[in-house]
């Protein structure tokens, strides 16, 4: 008897033993390290620049270096003539709209609105060289700004409220003598910024990114194996891939881990099964906005508050505007856990002059289509930005303001703190109707997260969904998921069918117990 | 009536039980966790060991078919009404009154009515139905768009309801189990058989019992 319960002990402990060594499968698969052999690789350089005797002359203007740059590179002009960088809009089929020509030439956004009449502010993020609002620049090739992109010294600097004039004072014979592939900094230094300040905008793209560690993004960290953004945006003829739905809506010309990382990356079964809905970054970037806050909330109907007839600001403890007279409140957020949502790659738009249906609702300025039934929808995370900006409550369309103008009395907001004059100009630049009357709405608008992936050790764990109290995929609730989902019927029946059984047998053993007791005494 | 030492289970007989309730404590342990009920391997844990458990247990599972099937000893599940009644009446009635079990333990027919009928629904319903769901479960494919339209499962969700049901079934199941096994001759002999293979059992009909042993050893040999 002894014998053979050890025995079954024994059995016990070996079929446990079993378990655990027939499911431990823990190695690197090698293609995470043929990649890293791949980019730890250093090419060098194919050409030498400052041997050019034609970079050596003196430069008085700009587009005296882009000439320099084209009597070399004579076929290239056209590429960026006809790239969105340049343009600021490429065509896109929107579902419902057809063909639409959209980019920040026309679109707007709940951030600084849109570029329309705002140029001279807007357009230092743009590779050109003096924009206005009569965009007549973008026939002429010279004023392409190559230097913005190519710069390899950091020392490339654009003016502010210029168009898109580079700084005074800079070297332009050092910088075109070192012109390179783009770095980090090139990209950076418009993408980090968006939106009027750092992080503005996107959440997971900011000035940490330019020397980042491998805590904030595992692929690009100075720590790790220091990718540069051009190293996932592949590019081809200035045609660089990768887009942002915030102004694209088809499933096109998309960057995504599996170009290097494969569709089925993890050892476990389990796990490459998720990709089939699930999308590399929901699971990799657990939080976005690292280091430094990003903005969350734009309240612009606050704007316009003045102390002693001047704009203010107020800061908090990390420096970041909470308010500004020129632009509102704000609410800024670090270490952001990211919303989830389904997405197949193709997005609509609010474009300039659309009628809101219902002005009760917040307007998704950027809807992003998909659904768990759809087959190329897959969770992703994104940054919901919610914004309340002004909208003519007559017409039911969002209002374009003028916002920036160097003088007072042309009617920008910035300038002369009136949301009636700023909303006239702005509508007319923009060429839509204004019936006078300048109300609120609440627009959002989803950022997809991409950047600052995490090492394997820090991404999202099982228990983070499929648990029954805040799950990450709470609000997804078009699908069944193990550990988060149940049916309450069966949960409540099984519990009391138990709960019954366990009081039955314990009733009768005490029946039995007190029987046997009584039959004893007898 | 005198009382004999039968060899009841035997060998493989009773390492298929202990697997097998070994197995199912520990599918039944991972499995809750699995559903949300408690936290406790942690969830990815607890899924891979509940997926290798459950492949030990189809393992389990086929070896016990084979034997059923080899040794006759299937037969034993076969349901009958006969008895049903007095065994019913016994536990409701008899067993306070030290009545003798209506059925009588035999080798060739060690399960009472009422333990053929549970034990046959269990092989017939429950264990199929987990086994089932359960493979689909493990095998599930989200549908996409290279699939066979015809043959996709557009959810998760009524294999995993039915899953469950199967547990809840199986937890009825082992608390009402362990619960009977004290109701045999004495409070532990059902348990000791089950250990040793030997149970005293009433000899009034051992001739019988011997011929049959020997006709079981001879089938198994």
């Amino acid at each position: 008897m002894k014998k053979i319960v050890l025995l079954l002990a024994f059995f016990s402990l070996v079929v446990i033993v079993a378990i655990g060594y027939l499911s431990d499968r823990n190695y690197e698969p090698t293609i995470v390290q043929q990649l890293k052999q791949k980019y730890s690789k250093k090419y060098p350089k194919d050409v030498d620049h400052s041997r050019f005797p034609i970079l050596q002359q003196k430069f008085t203007s700009p587009q005296q270096v882009t000439e320099a740059c084209e009597s070399c590179h004579n076929l290239t002009a056209h590429q960026i003539m006809n790239s969105n960088h340049w343009n600021w809009e490429r065509a896109e089929f929107i579902k419902g709209k057809g063909i639409v020509y959209l980019g920040k030439a026309n679109a707007i956004n709940n951030f600084c609105i849109g570029t329309k009449g705002n140029e001279l502010s807007c357009a230092k993020c743009h590779i050109g060289y003096g924009m206005d609002s009569t965009r007549k620049i973008f026939a002429d090739s010279t004023n392409i700004d190559c230097l913005v992109c190519h710069d390899n010294t950091e020392t490339y600097a654009k003016a502010g409220e210029k168009g898109g004039a580079p700084a005074p004072g800079l070297d332009y014979n050092k910088i075109a003598q070192s012109v390179g592939k783009p770095k980090r900094t090139n990209c950076g230094v418009c993408h980090f910024y968006g939106g009027g300040g750092n992080n503005v905008k996107h959440g997971d793209l900011e000035m940490s990114m330019f020397e980042p560690t491998k805590e904030v993004d595992v692929h690009m960290g100075t720590d790790a194996l220091n990718l540069q953004c051009v190293d996932c945006h592949t590019t081809k003829q200035h045609m660089i891939s990768g887009k942002l739905y915030s102004l694209s809506s088809m499933n096109l010309s998309r960057v995504t881990c599996e170009q290097c990382h494969t569709e089925t990356p993890h050892e476990s079964d389990i796990l490459n099964e998720h990709t089939y809905k699930v999308a590399c970054q929901t699971c990799h970037i657990p939080v976005y906005s690292k280091v430094n806050s990003t903005k969350m909330y734009w309240d612009w109907s606050t704007a316009g508050r003045l102390k002693n007839g001047e704009p203010y600001e107020i800061d908090d403890s990390l420096g970041n505007h909470t308010y500004l007279s020129i632009k509102g409140s704000f609410i800024w957020a670090r270490n952001v856990k990211p919303d989830y949502i389904w997405f197949n790659g193709t997005a609509s738009h609010y474009l300039e002059g659309d009628i809101i249906s219902d002005t009760t609702k917040p307007l998704v300025l950027n809807p992003l289509h998909g659904s768990y039934n759809d087959y190329e929808s897959k969770i992703i995370p994104v940054k919901i930005h919610v914004a309340k900006q002004p909208f003519d409550p007559v017409n039911k369309i969002l209002i374009q303001p003028k916002l920036y103008s160097p003088e007072k009395g042309e009617g920008a907001f910035w300038q002369d703190f009136n949301w009636t004059t700023a909303s006239e100009v702005g509508m007319k630049d923009a060429g839509l109707p204004f019936s006078g009357k300048v109300s609120f709405i609440t627009t959002e608008m989803y950022w997809p997260i991409n950047h600052m992936v995490s090492s394997k050790e820090q991404s999202v764990q099982c228990i983070e969904c499929h648990t029954r109290k805040n799950s990450r995929l709470a609000k997804l609730k078009d699908f069944y998921m193990p550990g988060r989902d149940y049916s309450p019927f069966v949960d409540i029946a099984g519990n009391w069918l138990i709960i019954l059984t366990l009081l039955g047998v314990l009733t009768h053993g005490l029946l039995r117990i007190f029987s046997s007791k009584k039959s004893k005494k007898v | 009536m005198s009382k004999k030492l039968v060899y009841i289970y035997r060998g493989f007989e009773r390492f298929w039980h202990w697997m097998q309730a070994i197995l199912i404590f520990f599918l039944a342990f991972t499995g809750f966790e699995i559903h949300g009920s408690y936290t406790f391997l942690g969830y990815k844990d607890a899924v891979r060991y509940h997926n290798v458990a459950a492949y030990m247990f189809i393992v389990l599972i086929i070896f016990a078919i084979f034997w059923h099937l080899t040794t006759g000893a299937w037969k034993q599940y076969v349901p009958t009404a006969k008895n049903i009644k007095a065994q019913l009446d016994y536990y409701l009635f008899g067993i306070f009154r030290n009545a003798p079990h209506p059925t009588k333990k035999t080798v060739l027919s060690k399960l009472n009515p009422l333990q053929k009928l549970t034990y046959f629904g269990l092989k017939i319903l429950v264990i199929p139905l987990s086994v089932t769901s359960g493979l689909l479960y493990m095998f599930y494919r989200y549908p996409t768009r290279h699939g066979i339209d015809a043959i996709n499962v557009s959810t998760l969700k009524y294999i995993a309801i039915f899953h469950t049901v199967g547990a809840i079934l199986l937890v009825v199941f082992i608390v009402t189990h362990l619960y009977l096994i004290t109701t045999g001759e004495t409070v532990t002999s059902n348990l000791k058989a089950m250990l040793t293979g030997y149970e005293e059992l009433d000899s009034d009909e051992s001739p019988k019992d011997q011929v049959d042993e020997k006709e079981i050893n001879t089938i198994i040999e």
